[in-house]
C-alpha cells in the first residue's frame, strides 16, 4: 500500500511529542515532512530559562536532534516557514518557495510573544522571549549593555529578568498589574516572591503604564518612557506581555479561528478534518493551553487518531505552574484565589520565607499556591486533578504527602534540597545525581520513563512520590503526574485498571485472548505487567466460567513456589491458624532430610518455610507433605496468606474469646482465595492483641462482648494502622463481615492495590456504607465469595496427580535417545 | 554439538511457555510463542543470573522472573534502556517435534 504524506507545520515540542507517539504505535503508515521556522530540531523550550540563567547550555535541551528526523526517515526542513496552505490541491509552501503536497496536515505552530502597540516596539533592542534567538540575542545584549527592562511580571518576564540579572545587567521589571503573577499567585504570594527577587537585585515598579519605548543615536532602544512621565535608561527591552496563538497561518487558509484555532476532541480543525492542529496554536473547548502537560496530552490523542485507531478523545486539561528561578520555589494550580463557598487553609511565615495557601470546597482541593516550600506541590496537584477526597487528611494536608508517610524512605519530602549523592531508591541503589541525568539526558517527562531508565522506584514503589518530586522539579512545567486512577494498565493499551474491570463485566470476557481482541490490546498477548493483572481480573468477575491461564501468571503462582536469588524455590506448607501437630512437623522434617534442604526457618506468619529447592522437586516434595495431609500455604500468591493468632482464653489467662477457632474458620473459609495483591489475616483473643492484628489487611480483636473488626492495615513498607470497621457478636458474623470486605476489595481492587491503598483510593465511608450499613449489600457480597471459593482446589495436589502438570517441572535431558518419552 | 538434536514434542512446552533442557554447559531454555514457533536461549538473565525460563513470554520476548528485564527471544538481547545479551541456540520445530542445536 502507498503510504500517506502528513505534513507537519511548526518543529515544537507539541508537534514531535505527536510524531513521537504516532511513530510509536504506527511507524510505517505515513512519509512525514515536518516544516520549522528555527533552523533547529526539536528542543525543550521551558528550559531556555536555565540556559538564559547560565545553569543550562543549548546541547542541554535538545530533544530531537537531526539524527532523530533521519532515523525515522522525516523529511525535516528546518528554517524554511510555511507561509501559504492551499487545502484544494493540499499543498504547504515555505518561504523559500519549497512546495509539500499532504493527505493529513498537522498544525503545530505555537505561539508567538504578544507586543503591544506603543511607540518603539520595533526598535532593534527590543525583544520578545521565546525562542533560542531571543535567548541568544538577550545573552549577547547583557554582555555589551548594562540597562534592561522587562514590561510584564508573568512567568516568562520573572524567569527572563532572573536571567539577565544572572549574567550582570541591572534589570527592572515594569508590570501594569497591583502585583507580580496574578494570575499564578495571590496578593500575599506575590509580596513574598517579589522580596525574594528584590533580595537578588531586581527592580520591581508595579501599576505602571509603558508609554514608549525611546531610540538613541546609535538607532537601538535607549530608554522607556512610562505614562506618569518616569523614564528609565533601557539598553534592552524584554517584552513579556504575554503570548498570543500563532494562528495566522490558518486563518490565512480560511480555518476558523477564536483565539487559537479551533479544534474537536479529536484535534481536528472543525473546518476541516484532513487538518488537525496541536499545542498551543490550538483552542479546544474555548482555551487555548500555554504550558507543556496538555499538549502532551493532546499529542496522545492526536497521534491515536491519526494512526487511524478512532480511540481516545482530549477533554480538556488541569494546569499547573512552576517558576524556574533557581532557589525560589513558586508553585500555582487550580482556583487559588478562592470565593463563595470555599475555605483556605493558610500556613504564612514571612521571616522564613513560606507561604502555602490551600483552597478547599466542600471535601475537595481545588486550589494550591505555594511559595518557599513547594516540595508538596505535585501531590496537591494530583488530589486537585482527581478531585480526589480529602476529608480524611484535611488534619495533615497542609503538612504535605509526608506528613502521611507516603513518600517512602530517604528523608521524605526534600527532593530539591537534596544532595545529588543522596539515595532515593534503596531497592536498586539509586541516586538523585543518576535520576536528575537519566532525565536531563534522555528527555523523560513521566515517571514511569524514570523507572525504565534508572530503575529507580521500579521494585517496592515506596520513592515514588520522592521520584515524582524530582522530576517536578527537573523538568518543571513539562510534567504530567500520573495516578493510579488514571493510568493505562501498561503500556498495551490507554484503558485504565478500572476501565478494564468495567469492560469484562459488561461484555462477560472469559479468557485472556477475548479480552484483548475485544478492548483492543496494541500487542498480540500483551505483557508481564497486563497479562497477570487481566488474568485475575477474568477469574475473580467470572469465577468457575473464566480460563486461568497459567502462563499469564508469575513465576511464583505459576510454580506454587517462592521463587528465589538463584533460582531455587521455597515451600511454605498452611499450618492453619498457626497450629500444627507432631505428625505435621515430623512430615516436614522428613522431607528437609530427603530432599537436602538447606534451610529451614519460621516465617512471620506462623508456619514454616523449605527454602533452597529445585524446581524438578517440588511435585514430589509435596506429595510427601500431602500425604501428611498438608496442603498450599499460598505464599506465593496475590492471594491469602497466613491468619496469624494469639493462644486465646484456651489457655491464656487474660482471654477473653477464642482466637485459635476463630483464626482457623477464617482460614479455612478463604483457602485459595485469590485478591488484586496478597492478604494478610490475624485474630487476637483479646485487647492485649498479642498477635499484632493492627497491622494487617484484616484484623480481628476478641473483646469481652465479642468481636472488633479492623481494615485495611499494612506492615509492610509503610506501616499503616488498621481502621476500626465495626464490631461483631458472634463467629459466624466475622466471617460474613470479612468475607464482604474482602469480596468488595476483590471485585473494586485494581491489581497489585493493597487493601490499604484500596481503601484510600474508594475512601473509607464507601466500604463503611456497603459493609455495615447495607445488611443486604453485605450478605450478597458475602455469598458471592464463598461461591468463587466453593470446592476450591489444592494446586500441590492438582499437580502431584496431573502428568502433563507435573512435567513442565521436570527439566529435559540432553543425551536422551531421540524418541525418548520426557514425562 | 553442532548437530540438532530432538528434545521433545512441541505439545511438551506450553504456548507462551518454556521448557529447560539440560546441556552440557549449563540449562537452555526452550521458548514457544502463540503462533507456535521455538526459540533457545542459555537460561541465565545478563543482568543477574534469573532462569529466563521462568519467565512470562510474551510476543517475541520473555521477562525476568527476578527484576523483569525483557530479552528478545531470537537475539537473545536485553530490550533497551537495559543492556546485555544471552547466548542463543538454533531451535526449530519439524513435524511435531522441537529440535535443538546447542551453539559452539
Amino acid at each position: 500500500m502507498k503510504k500517506q504524506k502528513l505534513v507537519m507545520v511548526g518543529n515544537g515540542m507539541a508537534g514531535c511529542r505527536t510524531l513521537e507517539e504516532l511513530l510509536k504505535i504506527a511507524p510505517d503508515l505515513y512519509d512525514i515532512t515536518v516544516f520549522g521556522a528555527e533552523p533547529h530540531g526539536n528542543y525543550n523550550r521551558i528550559l531556555l530559562s536555565p540556559v538564559l540563567a547560565g545553569e543550562m547550555t543549548l546541547p542541554d535541551i535538545v530533544l530531537n536532534d537531526f539524527d532523530w528526523y533521519r532515523d525515522n526517515g522525516i523529511t525535516l526542513h528546518a528554517g524554511k516557514k510555511v507561509e501559504a496552505i492551499d487545502r484544494v490541491r493540499r499543498t504547504v509552501t515555505a518561504d523559500d518557495g519549497t512546495v509539500a503536497e499532504y493527505d493529513r496536515l498537522l498544525l503545530a505552530t505555537g505561539s508567538t510573544p504578544f507586543i503591544p502597540p506603543i511607540p518603539g516596539n520595533d526598535l532593534p533592542g527590543v525583544l520578545g522571549y521565546r525562542d533560542i534567538a531571543d535567548t541568544e540575542a538577550m545573552i549577547a545584549a547583557a554582555q555589551a549593555h548594562k540597562h534592561a527592562v522587562v514590561i510584564g511580571a508573568g512567568l516568562l518576564g520573572l524567569e527572563a529578568a532572573n536571567g539577565l540579572k544572572l549574567r550582570g545587567m541591572d534589570v527592572t521589571v515594569i508590570h501594569i498589574g497591583e502585583w507580580i503573577m496574578e494570575r499564578q499567585l495571590d496578593r500575599v504570594a506575590a509580596g513574598m516572591l517579589q522580596k525574594a527577587l528584590e533580595d537578588r537585585g531586581l527592580k520591581f515598579l508595579l501599576s505602571r503604564h509603558t508609554e514608549a519605548l525611546v531610540g538613541g543615536e546609535s538607532g537601538r532602544v535607549a530608554a522607556v518612557r512610562l505614562k506618569d512621565g518616569m523614564t528609565l535608561p533601557a539598553d534592552l527591552v524584554v517584552v513579556a506581555a504575554g503570548i498570543r496563538p500563532a494562528t495566522g497561518l490558518g486563518e490565512s487558509c480560511g480555518l476558523h479561528v477564536n483565539r487559537g484555532i479551533v479544534v474537536s476532541d479529536t484535534l481536528q480543525t472543525v473546518t476541516d478534518p484532513r487538518i488537525y492542529a496541536v499545542g498551543e496554536c490550538a483552542s479546544h473547548r474555548g482555551v487555548a493551553y500555554g504550558l507543556v502537560a496538555p499538549l502532551f496530552e493532546q499529542a496522545k490523542v492526536c497521534a491515536t487518531h491519526l494512526a487511524e485507531f478512532g480511540i481516545g478523545r482530549y477533554s480538556g486539561s488541569l494546569t499547573s505552574t512552576k517558576l524556574k528561578v533557581t532557589g525560589i520555589d513558586v508553585f500555582s494550580a487550580g482556583d487559588f484565589s478562592g470565593g463563595k463557598d470555599t475555605e483556605e487553609i493558610v500556613l504564612h511565615d514571612p521571616a522564613g520565607g513560606v507561604y502555602k495557601k490551600l483552597v478547599v470546597k466542600g471535601d475537595r482541593l481545588i486550589g494550591a499556591c505555594l511559595i518557599g516550600d513547594t516540595a508538596d506541590g505535585a501531590w496537591y496537584f494530583r488530589l486537585l486533578k482527581d478531585q480526589q477526597d480529602v476529608r480524611e487528611i484535611r488534619d495533615h494536608l497542609m503538612f504535605g504527602e509526608s506528613s502521611l508517610g507516603d513518600t517512602g524512605h530517604a528523608g521524605g519530602n526534600k527532593a530539591a534540597s537534596m544532595p545529588d549523592s543522596a539515595e532515593v531508591c534503596g531497592c536498586n541503589g539509586v541516586c538523585k545525581g543518576t535520576i536528575v541525568k537519566a532525565i536531563r539526558e534522555n528527555g523523560l517527562f513521566t515517571v514511569d520513563e524514570v523507572k525504565k531508565h534508572t530503575k529507580a522506584a521500579s521494585s517496592c514503589g515506596s520513592c515514588t512520590g520522592l521520584v515524582e518530586q524530582i522530576l517536578a522539579s527537573t523538568v518543571g512545567g513539562a510534567y504530567k503526574p500520573t495516578t493510579a486512577a488514571d493510568k493505562p494498565v501498561c503500556g498495551c493499551t490507554d484503558l485504565t485498571h478500572g476501565a478494564v474491570r468495567q469492560a469484562i463485566r459488561d461484555k462477560k470476557y472469559l479468557s485472556i485472548a477475548d479480552a484483548q481482541r475485544g478492548m483492543g490490546w496494541r500487542t498480540p498477548n500483551g505483557c508481564a505487567t497486563c497479562r497477570p493483572a487481566l488474568n485475575y481480573y477474568l477469574i475473580s468477575t467470572w469465577p468457575h466460567e473464566a480460563i486461568d491461564d497459567p502462563q499469564s501468571r508469575l513465576i511464583n503462582e505459576r510454580a506454587h513456589a517462592n521463587i528465589q536469588k538463584d533460582g531455587t524455590y521455597s515451600v511454605v506448607p498452611r499450618m492453619w491458624g498457626g497450629l500444627t501437630t507432631p505428625n505435621e512437623l515430623r512430615a516436614i522434617a522428613d522431607v528437609a532430610d530427603k530432599y537436602a534442604v538447606p534451610t529451614v526457618k519460621v516465617t512471620g506468619g506462623q508456619r514454616i518455610d523449605l527454602l533452597g529447592i529445585k524446581k524438578a522437586d517440588l511435585p514430589a516434595i509435596w506429595a510427601d507433605l500431602g500425604e501428611a495431609g498438608m496442603v498450599s500455604g499460598h505464599a506465593y500468591g496475590k492471594s491469602i496468606r497466613t491468619v496469624k493468632t494469639c493462644v486465646g482464653d484456651e489457655h491464656c489467662r487474660f482471654g477473653t474469646q477464642s482466637s485459635m477457632r476463630m483464626g482457623v474458620a477464617l482460614e479455612r473459609m478463604l483457602f485459595a482465595m485469590w485478591s488484586p495483591h496478597k492478604v494478610k489475616l490475624a485474630v487476637s483473643g483479646c485487647p492485649r492483641n498479642c498477635a499484632e492484628a493492627g497491622i494487617k489487611d484484616i484484623g480481628v480483636i476478641g473483646v469481652d462482648s465479642g468481636w472488633e473488626i479492623h481494615i485495611a492495615g499494612n506492615g509492610g513498607i509503610k506501616t499503616e494502622v488498621a481502621q476500626f470497621l465495626c464490631k461483631a457478636s458472634s463467629d459466624e458474623e466475622v466471617k460474613q463481615i470479612s468475607g464482604a470486605f474482602l469480596q468488595l476489595y476483590r471485585e473494586e481492587g485494581f491489581y497489585l492495590e493493597r487493601t490499604v491503598h484500596y481503601v484510600h483510593r474508594v475512601g473509607f465511608e464507601h466500604v463503611k456504607q456497603r459493609i455495615v450499613d447495607d445488611l443486604e449489600n453485605r450478605q450478597a457480597l458475602y455469598e458471592r465469595l464463598l461461591y468463587a471459593l466453593k470446592d476450591a482446589p489444592d494446586p500441590w495436589a492438582e499437580h502431584v496427580a496431573d502428568a502433563a502438570k507435573k512435567r513442565n517441572f521436570i527439566p529435559i535431558k540432553l543425551d536422551m535417545p531421540a524418541t525418548a518419552e520426557t514425562v | 554439538m553442532a548437530h540438532y538434536q530432538e528434545i521433545c514434542a512441541l505439545e511438551e512446552i506450553p504456548r507462551l511457555g518454556s521448557r529447560v533442557v539440560e546441556a552440557p554447559h549449563g540449562d537452555v531454555a526452550v521458548f514457544r510463542t502463540a503462533d507456535d514457533r521455538v526459540f533457545a536461549l542459555d537460561d541465565r538473565c545478563p543482568h543477574k543470573g534469573g532462569p529466563l525460563s521462568q519467565g512470562l513470554v510474551h510476543g517475541d520476548r520473555v521477562a525476568c522472573p527476578l527484576h523483569n528485564w525483557l530479552i528478545e527471544l531470537n537475539s537473545g538481547e536485553a530490550v533497551a534502556p537495559d543492556q546485555g545479551c544471552v547466548r542463543r541456540h538454533e531451535a526449530r520445530v519439524d513435524n511435531g517435534r522441537v529440535l535443538l542445536r546447542i551453539a559452539e
